[in-house]
């Protein structure tokens, strides 16, 4: 940072604390708490409305909060009786439609917030040519923002949030409004942003790749309500609820009379808790697909092993790499599998459970 | 017959019928826009024929004479000054309206608006019963200036004044317009950057919407340029001439022999109006800066203890001009005589007896406006569909010429549509050997022309609303062109074919400006009603005649208003 001559930024931790906010009759976020290190990629994560853009806003200041506190650095932001302005939060924003102001031009777009700090002068001209230069968008300084691709906008709105070296940077779905192809670009731009500025970045997305690929951690929100909060390797291996673990990745739910809620079961275990009879098998496991072994049964063997089950293949999609299976249990539930091979549809094989993950039941 | 061949003999003749039906839409078409254009057409050979003559052409006699000069300054000083009052009163509401978190914005819009919809001849009356030496309000409370001194509002200023009022709606839709498509987000990036609420004012609205701001004056400029009802019932007593009121008084003083020059001077402020309309399009393309993002509801400012002020000060200035004025028309309309105060011995309902009960000039004006606005917009209602239907299957580019066309005799100050007509019909029509002039079937088919864009451009919007996909099914499951017209499209877009009727309904009814110069006796309007009785000196009657005419406008708003959940935006006026 110091040989790019940008401020070292003072980033900041957050903690929301049972924060609430509602709407009328209808509670958008309730009593949700999050402690956010300094430094920290912190990813919103859920479907449409779940209350996280509302989260967002009441961070940025754009909503007030009914209850709970909100604090910067152990500074209060917003509780039920104080509201400090967006002006004063010294915080940036990307916009899902990157709001650049269509009567400036981008040098003056990505200048606008550090103009209102009273800079003046070759110091400003200096900034936000550096500013620009780190999405790499100089050559571009005097265009006005309507001459520009979606791409190439989203990068001007991630200058103006840099340049002005803000404690958080707050993004709101910024890569819905881009084609697959750009998203991986800017995926690729927003993970080498965070490392060369060490800002505290908070981002907003129903996209659950997205925010794996991106976030050091997720914090999973359902109804208003945080599901889970966690590492993306914690909330893929070991989700909470039943309906994280349908939210997050691949796999299927079985029934086993097994384990409890937040235990590992290994193989064997897990295999006799299958076997136990219907109304023994209350507790939900998840199995990931990469933790399925298939082996074809030969006909004659038509009855597996004990460590084995049998199922019949119902459908067969090609996916590249690798062929995903979707197979029928005895006890008539289905198992999402991969497989190298494509076994004939409707033919017998013989399945083996590596080991799975207990989960709670949903409220 | 074998099923192929039945098959292709069920293809051609549909075939046929679906020609056939287009056909017909498209003659209807041609008709309309060369209807459209006709009276604009004569009046432009008349206005230019004799050029040969030299200095005795017409064109050459008006260009050449003072007082056409000093009219059209004084058009162009009062149509100014009432563009700048416009847009100081037109952009506080909307800013205010639009951008903040003010009480009762409903009933602001609407306050706001209903001078648009009162007839120019009435605010003009109720403005001038407020102020002057026999205002019965200033008697009433025992304000009034002593007899004999000047009438405030008989001035190039007042006229001003009240083209202000009358047109800053105008500015304020425009404005408003271009706020609502001011997307959240370029507000809320501003204060994130740091940018307090005033610096976003500064920065960020006022720039973005500036071409609005700049459109909605154009409006308000050209509107105010063809308005006929307040200078003349201003400027007229006071001798003072705006172009409008030159062409009526000499019309008035020397009959259709002079018509050859009035058309000379209708072609000069025709001009003037379709260089303003112009302008204010060409502004309005460029005020779309392609924006994305969330507009709709634009950001809340909040107000905080502010709040109360700037509501306080928006009702205070309604009440000045809107609310002190009509209530200076109902004490009008309440006392025997001008001059004396109201009070509880005072107090008549004579006027509204004598307008309602005496089966006079003042009724048969009434019957002949209702008569009038009524078959008009039954039958533009009835054009409309099929109009708007053949329209929307155009070709983008001819779609605005058609457009274009058909918005001309709306366009053009209704002066210049009068005169148009005069031309077009002075002579008996051939063949039949009709005379249209000096009938209620003349100020009819001025109407016909005038207002037929006020009803095809709701019914257009709410068909360019609907889904292609929705005819295409009724297609396919075997309904022909018209049945599909009837049963499909026609239930469809009736709530806005509806809104177009009923907007018709109260322009025309209120109309003065096309009828002042093609009313004869017998055949009177509403608006030529009022302009004759206060004329005449019959204060009182006009007054109980305008209070009358306002509660049916606020009526006819209301019932817009009610059916707004069920149109496209932007049909009514007003809501948005």
């Amino acid at each position: 940072m110091a040989e790019l001559g940008m401020a070292v930024p003072s980033s900041a931790g957050l903690s929301i604390d049972r924060v609430t906010k509602r709407f009328g009759e209808q509670t958008a976020v309730d009593a949700l708490s999050l402690t956010i290190n300094p430094g920290e990629f912190v990813a919103l994560l859920g479907p449409s409305g779940c209350g996280k853009t509302t989260m967002l806003r009441m961070l940025a200041g754009f909503e007030t909060i009914n209850d709970g506190t909100i604090q910067l650095a152990n500074r209060t932001l917003a509780s039920a009786d104080t509201h400090v302005p967006p002006e004063q939060r010294n915080m940036a924003m990307v916009f899902q439609s990157y709001a650049l102001w269509p009567h400036m031009s981008v040098a003056d777009n990505v200048g606008y917030p550090v103009k209102l700090r009273g800079l003046r002068g070759a110091a400003y001209h200096h900034r936000v040519q550096q500013a620009l230069a780190l999405v790499e968008l100089d050559a571009y300084a005097d265009r006005m923002p309507q001459a520009l691709s979606g791409g190439q906008r989203q990068r001007v709105a991630l200058a103006r949030c840099l340049v002005s070296d803000p404690s958080v940077v707050l993004l709101d779905e910024p890569l819905a409004n881009l084609d697959r192809h750009l998203r991986a670009t800017m995926e690729h731009s927003f993970r080498d942003f965070h490392q060369r500025t060490g800002a505290t970045l908070v981002y907003v997305t129903h996209d659950q790749t997205e925010a794996m690929a991106l976030a050091d951690k997720i914090a999973v929100m359902k109804a208003g309500k945080l599901v889970q909060w966690g590492a993306p390797e914690t909330l893929y291996r070991q989700p909470r609820t039943a309906w994280v673990a349908g939210f997050i990745g691949q796999g299927s739910q079985l029934k086993v009379a097994a384990g409890h809620p937040g235990k590992h079961l290994e193989s064997a275990t897990l295999m006799r808790g299958l076997n136990a009879i219907e109304s023994e098998r209350t507790q939900s496991v998840l199995v990931r697909p990469e933790h399925i072994q298939i082996s074809a049964a030969t006909a004659s063997s038509a009855t597996p092993t004990h460590n084995q089950l049998a199922a019949q293949v119902e459908n067969v999609i090609f996916r590249g790499e690798r062929y995903e299976l979707t197979l029928r249990l005895p006890s008539g539930e289905t198992l999402l599998a991969y497989h190298h091979t494509a076994p004939d549809l409707g033919s017998q094989v013989a399945v083996d459970l590596q080991q799975g993950w207990c989960l709670e039941p949903d409220q | 017959m074998t099923p192929a061949l039945n098959y292709d003999n069920k293809y051609g003749s549909d075939n046929k019928y679906g020609s056939q039906h287009r056909w017909l839409l498209s003659s209807l078409l041609i008709a309309i826009v060369m209807l459209s254009l006709a009276p604009s057409l004569r009046l432009l050979i008349e206005a230019l024929s004799d050029l040969a003559q030299g200095r005795q052409s017409p064109l050459w006699q008006v260009l050449s004479s003072a007082s056409t000069w000093r009219a059209l300054w004084h058009s162009l000083y009062t149509s100014g000054l009432g563009m700048l009052i416009a847009m100081v009163l037109g952009s506080l509401f909307a800013f205010a309206i639009t951008l903040t978190n003010v009480r009762g914005k409903s009933w602001l819009v609407f306050c706001f608006m209903l001078p648009m919809m009162i007839p120019p001849q009435v605010t003009a009356l109720s403005w001038l019963q407020l102020f002057g030496p026999a205002s019965p309000l200033l008697k009433s409370i025992g304000l009034a200036p002593p007899l004999g001194s000047p009438q405030p509002l008989y001035s190039a200023e007042g006229i001003a004044l009240l083209l202000g009022i009358q047109s800053a709606p105008l500015v304020f839709l425009a404005l408003r317009t271009s706020l609502l498509s001011l997307p959240r987000e370029l507000i809320e990036a501003a204060r994130i950057s740091g940018a307090k609420q005033t610096q976003v004012w500064g920065h960020i609205i006022l720039p973005v919407t500036r071409s609005g701001l700049i459109a909605g004056g154009a409006m308000a400029f050209i509107s105010s340029l063809g308005n006929f009802g307040i200078p003349a019932m201003l400027g007229i007593p006071a001798g003072y001439y705006v172009l409008p009121t030159l062409i009526y008084q000499r019309m008035a003083n020397f009959g259709t022999g002079v018509l050859a020059e009035m058309a000379a001077l209708s072609l000069l402020i025709g001009l003037l109006a379709l260089a303003g309309v112009a302008l204010q399009q060409q502004l309005m393309n460029r005020s779309r800066f392609g924006l994305g993002g969330h507009s709709g509801r634009s950001h809340d400012f909040t107000l905080g203890s502010w709040r109360s002020l700037v509501t306080a000060t928006l009702v205070g200035i309604l009440l000045i001009i809107l609310v002190a004025p009509l209530l200076a028309l109902i004490i009008s309309s309440l006392v025997p005589a001008m001059g004396v105060p109201l009070n509880a011995e005072t107090a008549t309902l004579n006027a509204y007896a004598e307008v309602v009960g005496r089966q006079g000039a003042t009724w048969r004006a009434v019957n002949n406006s209702l008569w009038l606005a009524g078959s008009a917009a039954v039958v533009l209602m009835l054009l409309s569909l099929p109009l708007a239907y053949r329209l929307q299957r155009l070709p983008e580019r001819w779609r605005g010429v058609v457009l274009s066309a058909i918005e001309i005799p709306y366009a053009l100050p209704g002066v210049v549509l009068a005169i148009a007509c005069i031309l077009l019909f002075v002579r008996p029509l051939p063949i039949i050997n009709v005379a249209l002039y000096g009938t209620l079937g003349l100020i009819f088919i001025a109407y016909l022309a005038r207002f037929l864009v006020v009803c095809v451009k709701p019914v257009a919007a709410s068909l360019a609303q609907l889904d292609p996909s929705l005819e295409e099914a009724a297609q396919l499951a075997g309904a022909g062109p018209w049945r599909r017209l009837g049963s499909i499209i026609l239930p469809l877009v009736a709530p806005a074919l509806f809104a177009g009727g009923l907007l018709v309904f109260l322009l025309a009814v209120n109309e003065l400006t096309v009828s002042a110069l093609l009313w004869s006796a017998g055949n009177e309007t509403l608006g030529v009603l009022i302009f004759n009785l206060d004329e005449g000196g019959e204060s009182v009657l006009a007054s109980a005649v305008s209070v009358l005419v306002v509660v049916m406008v606020a009526s006819l708003m209301l019932t817009l208003s009610l059916l707004a959940p069920r149109l496209p935006k932007g049909v009514i006026p007003w809501q948005s």
